[in-house]
């Protein structure tokens, strides 16, 4: 078994925010995404690109992420402490701001009524040059995906959700919680961040009843999580141990001919690093006998690493809807799971984590409907070392 | 003065002491005995008295003790016991699956006695006969409340008695030369030590989930269960208070592949004189007579789990057993199967002395007069509680539960941005213990977990509702108030982050000065 001692430097998606300073003033930034959510209401899946978003006016769409932003400034609203708001203007933050009766600083120029998401990326850009304590975005996974790709870790930010589909980590259950939230993590009550997984998925396909999605990277965000007790004294560093726990549970199974293949994600990121190996965050790596064999492969490359020989698939929970399986993990498609057969997919999860699905079931959604509902019923969740949970799969 | 008697609630404030840690108290040279010297006839026999103490044994320099006068030690305990708010004080319906019951003071009496304080565990049986012939007797009176043959009080608290327990398990699958039995089911809502004892002991845990009901799923349990189960380890009720009817089901189904089933009985106020384990099918359980069967406790004090076992497993309990021969009570260590000890001597003797004198005290009658008090409290408070704003009743909707009910303030969280831990701090405003509120992960959101065991009148329940609908009330109106609490204690807020940086606790007075030197040093 690895070494225990690194622990703390290894695992790195549980870790603290710098202390904030306590005499200086917090300065919280905010981005409204003013199109999202506008094609759900009309019936359209999502309102990515501008011939949709047309349509969905011409639909009747209302914009409604300005009302969203503004429950949680409502929130945020609440701080003792002074704090300093930077925004875009009109419908990109500054309306929100002034309905929540807070006097934002304006940054930048927008055309109204025909923002993209080039604005949106130009703004999260401008606004990390002001040196925001927090970014707060309102939107959906198109938003997110625009604000990861401007800023990625530069920034801790946290998700109003507004949007049509909400499949990325990084949003808040509702938009009050992400106001609370906000406030606390500038109060200086809430030091835990996460980083959580941005998802979205091609909507062209997706109007067309093809899903396919993609995982676009993590952004940092405070957490106050419902399921831990937040004054617990040691919970953090149990988590890391947790972490640990289930990696060395999972390299313990590991023989000298089995291939194993390690889904994306920051649970099964921890397995590459205790067994001191490179890993693909967003995509998959394949091991075989505790050594690198291929790094970031294809789906094309996995049937033929696996070909003949004994695997396992090892996955965790993507986003924050509960899939194991067709959501940002494609590579690892209906072929490749077949090839390998359902007894030997290994998923790991901390019971944190499948706490916060609120007792609906792992989702898989391979694209192949009897292979989904092949994998239907229960499987054994590795949730630490030799610890383990029984929990139900589903599918849509 | 006295309580509003319209609000029942009423005007505290604790005491709050700038007192300084003991150890910064001292003044050299101040005592607060001395010591008389050495009296002539003694030294004429063995001298001064520190002489025959060999050389290597003594110590170079003195012991860095506080010195204090008696009347500053005196002050100092007292002020911080001001500052405390302990289960004598308060009403302590707060502490779920603690059973904070009253302990009887005339118990301390007892323990005082010179047949039970002067004793040591070392001295000859024929010298011991009074406090072994409580062990076998309290042994009887809990085959009779359990149904089961044996009992041992060697574990020092429950999380003990469960190793113990996993331990013996472990001996009757070993005995029967199988040795693929590596994993323990367990439940979600079961005491976590049903999960950590046997993990403890090397084996695999395997955890069952609650359904949409809040029962264990079964279906689940029927796919964990394998030949290499060695055993389910179980609580019933479990955390949630919902009496799980259907626990045949599971009994047999574990039993049908080869498994052994330990029943979690650490708090069984609901239960005494109603139900047994023996009849629902389990072949081990454990008590934890400290809760259920009264002894002051918590903080790591004065626990005891007694295990018992059915007449097969008699032969796998720890040594020794206190065994009688119809004349005199003995120790019994010859037992070759034994899993051994898990505690030095023969356990904690006040405990059962006191659990012995508080059975006494009941009889049989009294004994289910305990349970249905118990129930009746929980119902009464679960009734009142589910018409105050805010507060969630999660699962078995419609249906009674047993000693305690795992509650949420969910809604209240959605409403006014006020969770549990706000709530729990105001309490203390009132005079109140802070509640318990889950194990993690908080499967029930915003949870807090209340067990009015049968110690507490209607008017001390109907205070406590008093308290948590005040709390909501002002949660409405002014979350901000409430989020800022405590505002009558001593500690107003721990800062949250600080507590779980190891770097920053201490707990001894030289770990103290050691990080405070080193962060002094860093500034």
């Amino acid at each position: 078994m690895p070494e225990s001692s690194s622990d703390s430097q290894r695992t790195k998606d549980i870790f603290f925010a710098r202390t904030p300073r306590q005499t200086a003033m917090k300065t919280l930034g905010l981005i409204v995404n003013p199109v999202a959510g506008m094609g759900g209401k009309v019936g359209l899946k999502g309102s990515d690109g501008s011939e949709v978003l047309r349509m969905a006016r011409k639909l009747g769409a209302t914009p409604e992420a300005t009302q969203k932003a503004i429950q949680a400034l409502q929130a945020v609203a609440k701080m003792k402490e002074p704090l300093q708001l930077v925004t875009y203007p009109h419908a990109m933050g500054e309306d929100a701001c002034r309905a929540a009766g807070l006097v934002p600083q304006v940054h930048g120029s927008i055309q109204m009524g025909r923002t993209t998401p080039k604005d949106t990326e130009r703004a999260a850009k401008q606004l990390l040059e002001k040196k925001i304590d927090l970014l707060l975005f309102a939107g959906g996974d198109g938003t997110a995906r625009n604000i990861c790709r401007a800023v990625g870790g530069q920034l801790i930010s946290l998700g109003i959700p507004a949007g049509v589909k909400i499949h990325s980590a990084v949003y808040a259950v509702t938009p009050r919680e992400a106001g609370e939230v906000a406030k606390m993590f500038l109060e200086g009550h809430l030091r835990r961040l996460r980083e959580a997984e941005v998802i979205d998925i091609d909507e062209d396909a997706y109007r067309q009843g093809v899903l396919r999605t993609k995982l676009y990277g993590y952004l940092s965000v405070p957490i106050e999580n419902r399921y831990v007790q937040q004054m617990k004294a040691g919970g953090i560093l149990a988590e890391v141990q947790v972490l640990a726990g289930i990696a060395d549970d999972v390299i313990d199974s590991m023989n000298e001919s089995d291939v194993f293949i390690i889904g994306p994600g920051t649970t099964t990121r921890t397995i590459m690093e205790r067994l001191g190996l490179p890993n693909t965050l967003l995509g998959v790596d394949v091991v075989c006998n505790r050594h690198l064999v291929a790094r970031d492969v294809s789906e094309r490359q996995l049937t033929q690493l696996i070909a003949g020989r004994q695997a396992k698939i090892v996955l965790t929970v993507i986003g924050g809807q509960g899939y194991i399986l067709g959501r940002g993990n494609q590579q690892v498609s209906s072929k490749v799971v077949r090839q390998v057969r359902k007894g030997n997919i290994v998923v790991v999860a901390t019971k944190e984590k499948l706490a916060s699905l609120e007792g609906r079931p792992l989702l898989v959604d391979t694209g192949d409907e009897i292979l989904n509902e092949e994998l239907t019923g229960y499987i054994r969740v590795t949730t630490g070392f030799q610890d383990y949970v029984i929990y139900k799969v589903g599918h849509h | 003065m006295g309580r509003d008697k319209r609000t029942l609630l009423r005007k505290f404030h604790q005491a709050s002491w700038d007192e300084q840690i003991i150890c910064e108290m001292s003044i050299p040279g101040e005592r607060g005995i001395l010591v008389p010297k050495v009296e002539k006839e003694i030294a004429a026999e063995i001298g001064d008295g520190f002489s025959i103490i060999p050389e290597n044994l003594r110590r170079k320099t003195p012991p860095a003790l506080p010195e204090i006068n008696q009347v500053r030690v005196l002050r100092h305990f007292l002020r911080l016991s001001q500052e405390t708010m302990g289960a004598d004080m308060t009403i302590d319906v707060s502490e779920g699956t603690c059973t904070m019951k009253y302990s009887p003071k005339v118990h301390e009496q007892l323990t005082r006695n010179p047949g039970l304080r002067d004793v040591h565990p070392l001295q000859d049986e024929d010298t011991l006969q009074g406090i072994l012939e409580i062990y076998f007797k309290l042994e009887e009176f809990l085959t009779e409340i359990s149904g089961l043959d044996y009992f041992s009080f060697q574990p020092g608290g429950g999380a003990q008695a469960v190793y113990a327990n996993a331990c013996i398990v472990r001996a009757y699958h070993e005995a029967r030369n199988d040795d693929k039995r590596s994993e323990i089911i367990t439940t979600l809502f079961s005491h976590p030590c049903d999960a950590a004892s046997p993990a403890t002991a090397g084996y695999k845990i395997v955890t069952l989930m609650p359904d949409e009901n809040g029962y264990p799923d079964l279906e689940a349990m029927k796919t964990a269960l394998s030949e290499r189960t060695a055993g389910i380890f179980i609580t019933n009720p479990e955390d949630t208070g919902i009496y799980n009817p259907r626990i045949a089901e599971y009994v047999n189904a574990a039993h049908k592949v080869g498994a052994l089933c330990v029943y979690d009985q650490a708090n069984a106020n609901g239960m005494l004189g109603i139900a047994r384990a023996k009849e629902a099918g389990f072949d081990l359980c454990h008590f934890n007579i400290h809760k259920t069967f009264s002894s002051p406790h918590a903080c790591m004090g004065h626990s005891t789990g007694a295990i018992g076992v059915r007449q097969e497993l008699g032969k796998f309990l720890p040594i020794p057993q206190v065994v009688f021969n119809g004349k005199n009570y003995a120790l019994e260590y010859d037992r070759p199967e034994t899993i051994g000890r898990v505690r030095c001597f023969f356990g904690n003797a006040p405990t059962v002395l006191r659990a012995y004198a508080w059975i006494l005290q009941h009889g049989a009658d009294g004994l289910r007069e305990v349970a249905e008090c118990s129930v009746l409290n929980n119902n009464y408070l679960l009734k009142k509680l589910s018409e105050i704003p805010g507060v969630v009743i999660q699962y078995a909707e419609g249906k009674r539960r047993l000693e305690q009910v795992r509650y949420s303030w969910d809604k209240l969280k959605q409403d006014t941005g006020v969770g549990t831990e706000d709530v729990m701090r105001r309490m203390a405003d009132f005079g109140m213990q802070h509640y318990w509120m889950s194990h993690p992960p908080w499967v029930v959101p915003e949870p807090f977990t209340l067990e009015p065991c049968e110690s507490y009148s209607k008017d001390d329940l109907d205070e406590y509702i008093a308290v948590l609908r005040q709390i909501s009330k002002e949660a409405y109106e002014d979350p901000e108030f409430v989020k800022n609490s405590p505002h009558n204690s001593v500690v107003h807020r721990v800062p949250i982050p600080s507590i779980d940086e190891p770097e920053k606790i201490v707990v001894t007075w030289r770990q103290y000065q050691r990080k405070k030197q080193s962060s002094a040093r860093v500034k």
